[in-house]
């Protein structure tokens, strides 16, 4: 059970990047606040390997960046499709079945595929269902590389 | 000044967003529209600190953010069940309770 | 050299705050609602990200860049839960998306038709 003081050393770090106190009242506060969070954690029963993946840490960094750069250039094409008065925008449905098979891959496909502007996930049950902006996107294979990232990010590479 | 004016852009882009949540014409439109004026608050906030010098208003940005977050999953999960007291875990599915709002087709 | 970093951050805020312009014009312009969440969502993703940064650059290697680093982690976490649950809900409500291409200065031509 490592999960447990591995949370517990993560909040107390939150805490003290927050406030940066060291007098005994503060850190006494402290103390009562982070067992209350982990108090609710338990409750929630969210102390397990699902929500503490550290054995996936470097492959969902790597993911992040690998993200952030999608978004940017998702942002430039929606941007564009604001700015340009004639430019046609043809919004479109499609289903997305995700190559993950664990919650933690689906959900962070579906969340992925949110964050990126100009698709958003409208249902998770089943396959995605993802409206898209631009019609031109929505075919299988404009998903399938963020698909297949966030399948091997979250499962591990096979 | 530089940042005075990224602040002033700011506002000007939240006075916009506040034209959509007037004109709807649907709720979530105007939930949209809030949620994305509760994160340029959140950037305006930050920057208000820095133009001012005081940047422990970034404290209050963080509280801010988590604040809006809240609020607009609450809304929604009201505007969907009808009810904040509807459990939202997976083992019961929306469509399962039959509470789902409007009747879904 | 320190005042070309700051000088680079605030030229950063200044394009996040165009961003945010952009997307609310966005919100505006836009047809319908699944539409309209593509805009908001470069507020949430874009403007947040070059505003962020921005501030990062001019703070510079203190606790007020981890600060930021902390309030963009968050947005960025949250943003898509609250876009999908706007999107399933209003779904899931009975509001359909409007599909097929569309042009701005269609749309007088297009509802005459209707």
């Amino acid at each position: 059970m490592i999960y447990l003081p591995g949370l517990a050393v993560a909040v107390a770090a939150f805490w003290f990047a927050l406030s940066g106190q060291t007098t005994p009242l503060f850190l006494l506060l402290a103390v009562v606040s982070i067992l209350a969070t982990l108090w609710l954690c338990a409750r929630l029963g969210i102390i397990d390997r699902d929500a503490s993946p550290y054995h996936l840490a470097h492959l969902l960094v790597l993911y992040a960046g690998w993200l952030v750069v999608e978004i940017f250039k998702a942002n430039v094409v929606v941007i564009r499709s604001v700015l340009d008065l004639r430019q046609t925008i043809s919004p479109a449905v499609v289903k997305v079945p995700p190559d993950a098979k664990t919650d933690f891959g689906r959900a962070l496909f579906a969340n992925s595929i949110t964050l990126t502007p100009g698709t958003v996930t409208i249902d998770i049950a089943g396959d995605l269902l993802v409206h898209v902006l631009h019609e031109e996107n929505s075919q299988p294979a404009s998903f399938a590389l963020m698909n297949r990232m966030a399948a091997r990010a979250a499962d591990g590479w096979e | 000044m530089l940042l005075a004016a990224a602040a002033a852009g700011l506002m000007t882009a939240m006075a916009l967003g506040l034209v959509r949540a007037l004109i709807g014409p649907t709720s979530y439109d105007r939930i949209l529209s809030a949620n994305s004026f509760g994160t340029k608050t959140v950037m305006f906030i930050a920057l208000i600190g820095f133009v001012f010098g005081r940047p422990d208003f970034l404290d209050i940005a963080i509280a801010y953010a988590l604040i809006n977050f809240v609020a607009t999953i609450a809304l929604m999960k009201f505007f969907r069940y009808r009810s904040l007291q509807a459990s939202l875990s997976r083992l019961a599915p929306a469509k399962d309770t039959g509470a789902d709002a409007g009747g879904a087709p | 050299m320190s005042e070309v970093v700051t000088w680079i951050g605030s030229s950063l805020a200044v394009a996040g705050a165009l961003a945010a312009i952009i997307g609310s014009l966005g919100v505006i312009r836009f047809p319908d609602f699944y539409t309209r969440t593509h805009a908001a969502s470069i507020t949430d993703t874009g403007a947040a990200t070059l505003m962020i940064l921005g501030l990062i650059l001019i703070s510079g290697w203190s606790v007020l860049a981890l600060k930021l680093a902390i309030i963009w982690a968050f947005i960025m976490l949250t943003s898509p839960t609250a876009a999908h649950a706007l999107t399933n809900a209003a779904y899931g409500a009975g509001e359909r998306p409007q599909l097929g291409p569309w042009r701005l200065f269609d749309r007088d031509r297009k509802e005459a038709e209707r």
